[in-house]
């Protein structure tokens, strides 16, 4: 018999492992939610599946009695625009200030420590600081996501252009490259593909970020409305919303991922190597 | 008047000396060699010639002027790995010497300059046989194709010093061979000077017109780096004369250095 570090699963197996967690758990939900209703037919805690299909089905069609407006997707909308506006502008300016500090001793002697002492702030103790100085609106929410990723962000892409090798650089000067164009075509294109492995890093801490906001002050979005309706404890709608936003951010890091297959062909088969 | 001019040439890293006293007159067109023990400071002399280091002490001229104190398209360069950028083509990566030249601000060509450039890239892969690659990335070439490319960018300068730091070092014997053989024809056809570090002795001669013996003279035991190397032997050479009888054989058993050894 092979030692256990050596045997592997083959593929239909192996998609009966990756599923049978997911199955477990889904079973003793049923089990302690059937068990529980029996108990007490009114029970909130532990809806029936039936019951939560239900609920997602009238979020997802039926117009809201106050708004008018179709809830999940109201919310989804506006969440999902507060969470790609705050990464996408994290991006930018990691991209940009990361290469420039990577690459000029200038800069990264003047804004290293200064970037990581921010980087030591809490994000969520200057959330009051954010409400108070851009109101309550989308600018503070957005914000907060910013300043939450943007440090790490920056400090990763610095030091993934610091482990390119010097002779790289030391090669395009003596191709007669400036220093601008050494940034635009060896360091930016070299980072780029780490762009996009530091954003799937940093995604998760975007929506704590985004969920905390929305919880605060809000008045729409996926973590307004499920602490909305803690206070009924309407379980019917908080696990729905929660799966939700499992799904988005299952699928914005699987297209982050694919991005780089996608975009970056030689980041791919040079890692392979 | 010589190309490069050193005079009672020194350098140091804090306490540590790695040369001393290095006298060295190199005419245009030779092709020196340089071989050393491992750690003697071939790379750290090769890179005070590609401006990347400056000396402590002394001076070191090209073309009769100061050694300009960064790397200049002047003097091209062929390290033993990551000589070549990996996120661009073998075409890419010739043809990127022309962007830079010709396109300050964006660093990219567009339409007929492109086109242009891309012909004369192409070509210049065509002479280190390269031709069928061009679309292919560094990381899907071998170890030789890889340093065929480096060749082929640092030549896209017309640089008038090509600065080798030990190119085929990690290549098999028989690729080695057909490496030496584009050197030698590109140094015969292009009339530049090189400069090659190698830790291959047989090399050093079968190459050079000229090779120079990095070597300590004074050591310190208690402290191996009080003491720098200098040059220890300066031997003219006529290409396919190859004998090295001129070096004392106990030279030549502490130049044998292996490539797993060389990794200062
Ligand atoms: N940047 C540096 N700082 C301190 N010591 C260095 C530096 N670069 C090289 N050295 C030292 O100089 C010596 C010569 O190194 P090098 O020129 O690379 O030797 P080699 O002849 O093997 O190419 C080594 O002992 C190395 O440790
Ligand atoms: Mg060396």
């Amino acid at each position: 018999m092979k030692r256990l570090i050596n045997q592997r699963p083959g593929r239909v197996l192996g998609a009966v492992l990756a599923l049978l967690p997911f199955a477990l758990v889904v079973l003793a939900y049923m089990a302690a939610s059937a068990a529980r209703l029996a108990d007490n037919p009114g029970d909130k805690l532990l809806p029936s599946l039936m019951s939560m299909a239900e609920a997602l089905v009238r979020l997802a069609t039926e117009p809201s009695r106050r708004t008018g407006e179709i809830l999940l997707w109201a919310d989804t909308a506006a969440s999902l625009a507060r969470l790609l506006t705050g990464v996408a502008i994290s991006m930018a300016l990691a991209l940009i200030v990361g290469t420039a500090t990577g690459l000029i001793p200038y800069l990264r002697r003047s804004l290293s420590p200064f970037l990581a002492a921010l980087a030591m702030i809490p994000p969520l103790s200057i959330l009051p600081i954010l409400f108070i100085t851009f109101g309550v609106g989308e600018l503070s929410k957005v914000v907060l996501i910013i300043f939450g990723i943007l440090p790490f962000m920056m400090r990763d892409l610095q030091q993934r252009v610091e482990e390119i090798p010097g002779e790289q650089f030391v090669k395009a000067q003596t191709l007669g490259g400036s220093t601008w164009q050494i940034l635009l075509r060896v360091a930016i294109p070299q980072t780029l593909p780490r762009l996009f492995d530091a954003t799937r890093l940093a995604l998760g801490a975007a929506w704590l970020f985004l969920i905390a906001a929305e919880a605060i002050a809000a008045e729409q979005g996926l973590g307004y409305r499920i602490f909305l309706v803690r206070r009924y404890l309407d379980m019917q709608t908080i696990l729905p919303y929660v799966a939700w936003i499992t799904l988005l951010a299952f699928s914005l890091d699987w297209l982050l991922r694919r991005v780089n297959h996608w975009l970056f062909p030689w980041y791919v088969t040079g890692r392979a190597k | 008047m010589s190309i490069i001019e050193a005079k009672n040439l020194w350098k140091e890293y804090g306490r540590d000396v790695v040369l001393e006293d290095v006298h060295l007159r190199v005419a245009a067109g030779d092709f020196v060699t340089v071989v050393g023990a491992s750690g003697c400071g071939k790379s750290t002399f090769l890179r005070m010639l590609l401006g990347e280091e400056t000396p402590t002490r002394g001076t070191l001229l090209l073309d009769g002027a100061a050694m300009p104190e960064e790397p200049g398209p002047d003097r091209g360069v062929v390290f033993q790995k990551y000589s070549v950028f990996p996120h661009l083509t073998a075409l890419g990566n010739v043809l990127l010497a022309e962007e830079l030249e010709q396109a300050n601000i964006t660093a990219r060509l567009l339409g007929r300059p492109r086109r242009e450039a891309m012909a004369r890239a192409q070509a210049m892969l065509e002479r280190v046989g390269l031709a069928d690659a061009a679309d292919k990335y560094p990381s899907q070439l071998s170890g030789g194709m890889q340093q065929r490319l480096a060749i082929a960018q640092a030549l896209m300068k017309n640089p008038r010093i090509l600065l080798l730091d030990e190119p085929f070092g990690a290549l098999d014997p028989g690729i080695r061979k057909d490496m030496h053989a584009l050197i030698l024809e590109l140094w015969e056809r292009l009339d530049i000077t090189i400069f090659m570090v190698t830790h291959d002795l047989k090399e050093g001669f079968d190459l050079g017109t000229r090779l120079l013996v990095f070597d300590k003279t004074r050591v310190d035991p208690h402290a191996p780096n009080a003491y720098g190397a200098t040059i220890t032997y300066d031997i003219p050479l006529q290409q396919g004369l190859r004998s090295d009888d001129r070096l004392p054989a106990a030279v030549r058993a502490g130049l044998s250095s292996t490539p797993d050894e060389e990794s200062a």
